[in-house]
Formats: structure tokens, sequence, C-alpha cells
């Protein structure tokens, strides 16, 4: 008999795996996520051509306090605006800043002037720059050093520390957990979702074009249910496991290919050049970029690194399934109950609105992932693939999680038994529109 | 033991009405039967049950002597009525699918599966999905994988729906060879002409209930009520002159000069008391009983109940 449901499980698998259309998602799909991980990189890396900008200042107050940096040359034009704006039309210069004589007084009289698009990191930079010389000025302007603010300047950055049960100290990163969370539990929801209605519509093809009869008169219905469930689900995880294999390859392939473009995005490297700044003697300078550096780059990787990824993908994996399992028992079935797929909707909305209400609160749950909201709704078997996913990264304990697998295995068991029961009836029901009472009555048949 | 399936007063009850009421069937091993009935009499569930499909609500199905049990699947082949196949699947691996879920061997079931695809003219469609397949064709892909795995019990469905003349013909021959090679068959129709020329014995269900049951022959002639058919020529008078206590004159026609009569003969008397009386008005050219078809008894049986 388990021989038979293997058979289903196979053609269910095959049927859908060799589907063009399979193939290209599973092929498109880490095409995509690279492009999503390495475009944005080889983008800004493609456009840091130099910025050139000609300074023209009447005041003569700022000439040599722009910096080049960032990809943005700044040359003095000791000419005339008019000049100056020649040049640009020439394109001498991508763009020309004019300082006119009352700009201390009226800032809004400064001006740059492109002949093309301004490029908006350039706009910021030398505003940034305009605005501290601007400040430095008015406070000497006051008689206060500027050189005294900026020993006062303090940057607050709080480290979010929690005391584990071993006494250790751990920093925690809320930030790169949400982002975590967010992608898991938004990926649990459409594959519960893609992968519920592929169980859908296959039973509704197998009604509609009425082998359903000739198939059980082999196997038991609910052989047939759970073949098509584990068939469908072994599809889901080829597929997901294959777009985290090719993911990878295809960025270290780009990594390998193009190294230079990775050459901030590795924190260790930022880290490691740092500390040997810190032995020369601009301790002082480096240590503010040292702290750049920490809280971006390297922040992240250690965050990325505190985060236990056993756990993680066991818990992606187990999730997944159990979520899966519990919504296709339900999906399956609807369509076993249904004539064709218009009617499904009135079934489909009771059933997808946990899915969607978990959605809703992911934002309340993200902002306390430890509180009774959060601690419900990733118990409730409904809800609890994706609010349990979303709450993995900030740190769950583990009976939590072995509790909400437990209830979510007894709501995926009890899903089971209600839906066979509607399928072995629904599969031979043919011509009448189904209403909750009908199912009502096959569930106590 | 001569009867494969025994139905056994069995009754089943859906949520509104009630599909089988004490229903008690036997049917004999390597025979056709014939499970005739009006649409909804619950022909289907009867089948249904047989197949473990559905199961009874009281009463008992034997098979070969035996309780029947899910064991028992893989020597039944069932060919619904409302028949399908996966419509974007190859046609051969379908055929290999279906197969292997009665129990046949992958390897097994490709060699059978090509020799029959090859009686059929199906081989060279093998590798096409079925969506491409003429409803005909279909049909004839169905019909193999109902009887791929020689099993001892047939079950047809209204076999014949879907099909053209020619092909008709091939399957009642299909029918009847396997009939030949042990196999017991469950025939349900409407179609009363192929009852007549493939059954052995047959159940009548109507309304839930069976009214009639028994060997073809045997229930023809327990409806022959003593009428008969005269041919005759060169009458005496214009009409039959035969009515009295014994005898009474249904009908009479004239075609071509030949008069055909039917007459009923009433108790106290015999054929050859007929024919003696015939003898008086001309000279008889034909005589035979009318013994009613399976349309009428059909009919008569199911009207007669309401």
């Amino acid at each position: 008999m388990f021989n038979k449901v293997f058979i289903i499980v196979k053609r269910e698998f095959l049927s859908r795996v060799k589907k063009k259309s399979f193939i290209v998602m599973t092929i498109l799909g880490p095409v995509l996520f690279a492009a999503l991980i390495t475009l944005p990189v080889v983008i800004t890396k493609m456009s840091e051509r130099e910025y050139n900008i000609g300074v023209v200042d009447d005041t003569f107050l700022f000439y040599d306090r722009f910096k080049d940096g960032n990809n943005i040359v700044y040359t003095n034009l000791h000419t005339n605006i008019n000049d100056a704006l020649e040049l640009v039309k020439r394109e001498k210069f991508d763009a020309v800043l004019h300082i006119p004589k009352v700009a201390f007084e009226s800032p809004s009289t400064l001006r740059l002037i492109t002949k093309d698009a301004i490029n908006i990191n350039a706009k910021i930079h030398t505003e940034n720059v305009l605005k501290h010389e601007f400040e430095s000025l008015k406070l000497g302007a006051r008689g206060i050093d500027s050189e005294v603010l900026r020993a006062i300047e303090t940057n607050i950055d709080i480290q979010a520390v929690r005391i584990q049960k071993d006494g250790m100290e751990e920093t925690d990163y809320p930030e790169v957990s949400i982002i975590l969370g967010i992608l898991s539990g938004l990926l649990i929801y459409m594959f519960i979702f893609l992968f519920g209605s592929q169980v859908l519509r296959g039973v509704l093809e197998e009604k509609t074009s009425r082998i359903v009869e000739v198939i059980i008169s082999s196997v038991k219905p609910f052989q047939l249910m759970m073949g098509k469930i584990f068939g469908i689900a072994m599809v889901g995880l080829t597929q997901f496991l294959v777009w985290v294999f090719l993911t990878l390859i295809i960025v270290s392939a780009v990594r390998v290919a193009m190294p230079e473009m990775f050459e901030f995005a590795s924190g260790q490297q930022v880290q490691l050049t740092t500390a040997q700044m810190l032995d020369s003697n601009h301790i002082d300078k480096q240590i503010g970029e040292v702290k750049h550096h920490d809280t971006m780059t390297a922040q992240v990787l250690e965050a990325l690194s505190a985060i236990n990824w056993y756990v993680m993908i066991f818990a992606f994996i187990f999730f997944f399934l159990g979520g899966y399992f519990l919504y296709a028992a339900l999906f399956a079935a609807i369509g076993s109950a249904v004539d064709n797929e218009a009617d499904t909707q009135q079934f489909m909305l009771p059933v997808t609105i946990p899915l969607i209400f978990a959605i809703i609160f992911a934002q309340m749950v993200m902002s306390n992932p430890g509180g009774p909201i959060a601690f419900w709704l990733s118990m409730i078997p409904l809800t609890s693939p994706v609010i349990m996913m979303m709450r993995i990264p900030f740190g769950v304990p583990l009976y939590e999680i072995y509790l909400s697998a437990f209830f979510l295995i007894l709501g995926f068991l009890a899903a089971t038994w209600l839906a066979a029961k509607i399928y072995r009836t629904g599969i031979l029901f043919y011509g009448k529109k189904i209403g909750y009472k009908d199912l009502w009555k096959w569930l106590k048949s | 033991m001569s009867d494969l399936i025994q139905v056994n007063s069995v009754t089943k009850d859906f949520s509104n009405h009630r599909a089988l009421d004490n229903v008690s069937i036997n049917i004999p091993k390597q025979s056709i039967f014939g499970l005739l009935g009006p649409n909804g009499a619950g022909k289907t569930t009867l089948i249904r049950i047989i197949n473990q499909i559905i199961a009874q609500d009281s009463g008992e199905i034997l098979f070969d002597g035996k309780k029947i049990n899910p064991k028992h699947v893989e020597r039944i082949g069932y060919l619904p009525e409302e028949r399908g196949l996966y419509k974007k699947m190859k046609v051969g691996e379908q055929a290999l699918y279906l197969s292997q879920l009665k129990g046949v061997h992958y390897n097994d079931a490709k060699k059978l599966l090509k020799e029959w695809f090859e009686k059929f003219d199906l081989l060279p469609w093998w590798n096409n999905k079925v969506e491409t397949l003429s409803k005909g064709m279909q049909q004839k892909v169905q019909f193999i994988i109902t009887v791929l795995h020689n099993p001892e019990l047939l079950i047809f469905d209204e076999p014949f729906s879907g099909f053209d003349p020619i092909n008709i013909n091939l399957i009642k021959d299909e029918i009847i060879k396997l009939k030949n090679n042990g196999a017991t068959i469950i025939f349900s129709t409407h179609n009363m002409s192929s009852v007549e020329e493939l059954c052995d014995h047959i159940a009548l269900i109507n309304k839930s209930k069976k009214v009639l049951e028994g060997n073809i022959y045997k229930i023809k002639r327990s409806y022959a009520n003593q009428v008969y058919q005269v041919e005759m020529s060169n009458l005496s008078g214009s009409l039959l002159n035969v009515n009295d206590n014994n005898f009474e004159l249904l009908n009479q026609e004239n075609k071509n000069g030949i008069t055909e009569a039917t007459i009923k003969i009433k108790t106290n008397a015999n054929t050859n008391d007929l024919i003696s009386k015939l003898f008086n008005n001309g000279t008889i050219v034909g005589f035979k009983e009318v013994v009613p078809s399976m349309d009428e008894i059909f009919i008569d049986t199911v009207s007669r109940k309401e």
C-alpha cells in the first residue's frame, strides 16, 4: 500500500518538475535573487565615475574647503560665473557650484548648475560641506571655536545586550533580525500559498477530468490525497534547495569574477585594515572611521554570525513543511468540494485569512518579538509557521519552538483528518454547488 | 462456489435518500451480468461499494466466497461511467501509471501495454499528450487500462458511450474474449440491445430496490404470456375469425397480401388448438411466439412498480 503512495508521489513530483514553467522559475529565481544581491553593488561601482564640479566662489571664503572624495572632484575656478557656465556647456565640468557674495546672508542664493541631470550624491555632499562651513563661520562670529564644538559632539548608539542563561552577554542587532525575520516569514507565506494552491488545482484537475474514480478504484482516497500533498511538498523543497544552491553559486561566481566590486562588502577586511591603522599616529582621526565601519558592515556581519543558523535553517524547513501540510490538506478539501475554480473563492477566503492575518500582525510582532501577541500567534498552528519564523532571528527559547512545533503537528493531523473526510465524499460529488452545510454533513458522516 | 460476487442484503443511505435498500444479488463466475435500472436507481452506488470506493451501511459483499477486502481491488477492473484521463500527461506514461496503481510491475505493464496498444492501433500515440487524442481513442486507452492487469472481475459502467459502431463491435468482441478466458463481467448500461446480445444474467434495480434477477433467457420466457404472431395468405374473410373463450385477436394488418396478426391464447388451450382454428381462415405461412424484448421488460417492470 505504501508502494502505491510512492507511485503517486513520484508522478506528482515528476509531472511538475518536468514542466517548463517549473524549470524556468527554478533557474530564473536565483538569477533574480543574485541580481538583487549583486546589482546594487555593481551599479554603484559602475556609476563611480569621477564627478567634476567647478567652484565659483564670489566670497573667496570656501575655495579650499571642498575636499575631493566619494568620486567627487572639486576644481577652483577663479573666473566669473558666466565663463564657468560656458565650461559646463562645453562639458568640461559636470556641474558648477556658484557661491554668490550674498550667500552667507541668504543661503538660498546658492546654485549648482548642470547640463545633465544632477548627481544626487554630489549635491548632498556639497550641501554637507557648505552646511558645516557655514556653521563654523557663524560659530566663529559668535566667538565659539568649531573644534570645541566637535569635541562636544557625541554619537549615541546604544548597544542592546541580552544576558544569556549561562551569564554570557550577547549583543543584539534588532535591525538585522527584523530584515531576516520578515524575509523568512514572507518566504514561508509565499511557499505555502504557491504550493498549497498547486494542491488545490491538482485535486480539482483530477475531479473535473473525471480520472479520480479510476484512481480510487485502485487506491484509497486518503492515499491519493496524501500522495499528492507529499509529491508537491517535494517539488517545493526541491525548488527551495535549488534556489539556495544556485543563488550561492551565482553570488560567489560574481565575486570571483569581479572581486574589486566587493572590496567593501566584506566587513572583515575593513576591520583588519582599520585595526592596522590604529597603530599609526592618526588614531584620533581614524577612530571615527573605525566606528563608522563598525556600525555598518561589520555590525551586520556580527549580527548575522550571532544568529543560530542551524536553528534558522531547520526551523525554516520544519515550519515550511508543517505549515504547508496543514494548509495543503485544507486546500485539498476545498479542491475536492467544488466543481470549478470559480467556486473555490468562498472557501478560500476563510482558510487564507489566518495567513494574511499573520502578515498584517508582522509589524506588531517585530516591535515586540517576545510579547504576548507574538507568543500566541506563534503557538496557533494556522499562523505559527509565518510568525515563528519572524521571531526566530530575534532568538526564541527552544522550548517555545518545540511547543509551537508540537501544536503545528497536532494542527496538521487535525486538518488532515478533517480534509480526508471532506475529500472522500467531495471528489465523487458533481453538479450541485456545495455550501458549508454540505461540508458539515460530510464531516459528520 | 459458483458465484464470484455475492451481494447480501446491502443497504446504503446518503444524507437525504436511500441509495440501496436491502439489495441481494448473486453474480455467477464467468458470466456477463447485466446490471440494469433507470438513472438514479442505485447501480453506480452498488458498483462503488463492490469497488470499495464507498462502504455499505449494512449487509455484506463476498468476493469468491470471502468477505471483500482492500486486497481484492487488484483482482477487479473498473471502467466508471464518469471517466477521464490527465489531459496534459502522455498517453503511454499515463497508462503505465494507472496500471502500476493496480499492482502491475513496471516492466510487465510496459510489455502488456505495447501489445494492447498495437492491437487497438494506438501505438503511434504512445508519446502524445492525451488531449491530442480523439474521444474514441481515449476510451480505448481507458478500456485497455481497465483490463490490463487481467482481473477476475470486470465492471463496465456504460462502456459503449463515446464509441462509434466499429469500435463498439471491437469492444464487444474483447468483452466476449475476456469472458471466455475466465473473467466475470458486470455490465451496467441503458443499451438494452447490447444487454440481449451479451448478457447471460441480469438484475434490475429500480428506486434502490432489486426488482428482477436471473438468467436472461428464463426471464424472457417468464415474460412471454402466450402471445403468438401468425402470418397467413388466402384469407377467407377480411378479418380472422378466432375470438372465443380461448383466443383473443390483439391486432391484425395486411402487408402485400400477407396478413399479420397477433393472437393471445387464453387458458384451457394450446398452440395446436390455435393452429387448427386458423386452418379454417386460410393458409398459414408463418407462426411464432412473441417473446418480449429486454426493452419491454425493463419498461414494463419499472413502470409497473410506480
